[in-house]
């Protein structure tokens, strides 16, 4: 899933105080399993904002709505007939669903009320980990299904660094050193002779660094 | 040494370890300002002691002169420069292009390393690049110089004739793919090695002993790392904050016996030890002291060491 964090209520504040009505929208999506942006989070914000508003002695609108998806159109559509009733959007969305709401809304201002993180797990109830960063070719049948360009700091191909210690990383103490992963992976696996097999320099043109990224289907495409 | 040698660069280094005399290096690390003497008083002090100096790349990410145009200063004294590249600040076309650079001075040394990550340094909120690993930067140079091609495949006027070298540290985990890791920088092309700092002899004499079984200390140059202690405090420093060190108890318990004065010269003491005893061991080429902002100390330990003079090779 799309990892995301919930915004502090003060920056958001800022970003909607001279506005009068105010739609908080959610997502049933990712941001609902972390727990960032689903049904729940867009209760706790609209709350927040109402105090916040009537401490200031000010009247403002507050409506709560949880779309399915923010990133497909169909569900966007939804707020066709009733997106002019706010001045505003606060997405709750990750920053795709914020953008596709900005897209489709060309006129209304959409705010995030999260910070998108990453594409990770759910560790444990209440811990996300990253797992990996969209690089567009995958490798992880090489390196024992632990991938290095999302879990290793210096995205080593051939790791690990001098820095590992005790299995941790040099960056952090919290911080699993991915390469002792991937070696204890290749250990299980019975494939440590692959170990020595030198990964050749990446080609990056997939990934970010080609630019932003299109995948088209033709054969689904209407 | 009576079988003729061969050496594939005009490096100094190469040429020393080639013919099969315990090679000295020594580095400094460059200033945190632009004054072009930080560099060459370092090395005065140094350069008839050592047979070529390593010039640090912005090491644990603190922002300081090139290494580049520091290798460039000491080229211009005459001097064997080991022009030390991370792959962290650089992509693949910078990493080139500096080589390059390197080349047009004719610096003939080049140490591959990946480079501390940036949350260490001055610059914390920095990206950073990792296009290629050091791994990679390894096979870089080596293609530069061996095919005479850049990455892309196009032809190189006047490639770089470098004598390449990577790091390898025997102490961080897991222990054992430590020397698989070794052979794989060999497999890449790596032609010398400077170790991490040596505090463990123990440990260290294993890995290389597990070096010997694979027969990769005839494949490549080892020169044993070693940095002296200026005090109890900073071998306490070194063996619990920095990362993949080893430090062991009876060394920080020695170091700590002594009388505060008396410190520098225990430090000094273990670091001489530690050559004499790495001298006689069979894999070890040489030796890589880094005497960190206590250059002025490299000399004595050279002579002591019995080291001294340096083979007169050109």
């Amino acid at each position: 899933m799309i990892v995301a964090e919930r915004k502090p209520i003060e920056e958001v504040v800022e970003t909607v105080e001279d506005f009068d009505r105010i739609l908080v929208l959610g997502c049933n999506e990712c941001v609902t399993v972390c727990e960032a942006g689903g049904k729940k989070e867009v209760g706790v914000l609209a709350s927040a904002l109402r105090m916040y508003f009537m401490n200031q002695g000010k009247e403002v609108k507050i409506d709560e709505i949880t779309l399915e998806r923010q990133c497909d159109h169909e569900y966007l559509e939804e707020l066709r007939n009733n997106i002019d009733d706010y001045d505003c959007v606060i997405s709750l969305a990750c920053g795709v669903g914020v953008q596709f709401m900005a897209e489709k809304y060309f006129n209304k201002p959409i705010l995030p009320g999260v910070n998108t993180k990453f594409m990770g797990a759910t560790e444990e109830r209440g811990v996300w980990g990253e797992r990996c960063q969209g690089c567009g070719q995958c490798m992880l049948a090489e390196t024992g299904g632990i991938c290095p360009v999302s879990r290793c700091a210096k995205r080593l191909f051939n790791g690990p660094c001098g820095g590992s210690s005790d299995g941790m990383c040099e960056v952090g103490d919290d911080l699993v050193c991915a390469w002792q992963l991937i070696v204890e992976r290749l250990k299980e696996l019975n494939k440590m002779d692959d170990y020595e097999t030198i990964t050749p320099i990446k080609d990056w043109s997939t990934d970010r660094a080609g630019g932003p990224r299109k995948v088209v289907r033709e054969d689904v495409r209407q | 040494m009576s079988e003729p040698v061969t050496t594939h660069t005009p490096s100094k280094l190469e040429k020393i370890l080639a013919a099969g005399h315990l090679a000295i290096t020594s580095e400094c690390g460059p200033p945190r300002g632009s004054d072009p003497e930080a560099i060459t008083k370092k090395a005065e002090m140094i350069k008839d002691h050592v047979d070529a100096i390593n010039i640090t790349d912005n090491q644990t990410s603190v922002t300081r002169l090139s290494s580049l145009a520091s290798c460039i200063h000491l080229k211009l004294m005459g001097l064997e420069p080991v022009l030390q590249m991370v792959v962290r600040d650089r992509n693949r076309i910078a990493l080139q292009s500096d080589i390059l650079g390197a080349a047009s001075f004719d610096i003939n040394n080049i140490l591959c390393l990946s480079g501390d990550h940036q949350s260490f340094g001055d610059s914390a909120q920095g990206q950073n690049v990792f296009d290629i690993d050091s791994m990679q930067l390894i096979q870089t140079v080596r293609y530069m110089r061996d095919e005479g091609k850049f990455l892309g495949g196009d032809e190189i006027k006047r490639p770089p004739n470098m004598f390449v070298g990577a790091a390898a540290n025997p102490f961080a985990d897991p222990f054992e793919i430590r020397v698989p890791r070794l052979a794989k920088k060999i497999a890449a092309g790596a032609e010398f090695i400077q170790t991490q700092c040596i505090y463990n002899l123990e440990k260290f004499e294993l890995w290389l002993e597990q070096v010997r079984d694979r027969g990769l200390d005839e494949k490549i140059h080892i020169l044993a790392g070693l940095t002296p202690f200026k005090s109890a405090g900073m071998a306490k420093y070194m063996k619990n904050r920095v990362p993949g060190m080893d430090v062991p108890d009876d060394v920080v318990k020695r170091m700590s016996g002594v009388a505060k004065e008396k410190q520098a010269d225990e430090g000094i003491k273990i670091c001489i030890e530690s050559i004499q005893r790495l001298k006689e061991t069979k894999g070890v080429k040489g030796f890589h002291i880094m005497a960190i902002e206590w250059e002025e100390m490299v000399p004595g330990i050279v002579e002591s060491a019995g080291l001294y003079p340096r083979p007169n090779i050109e």
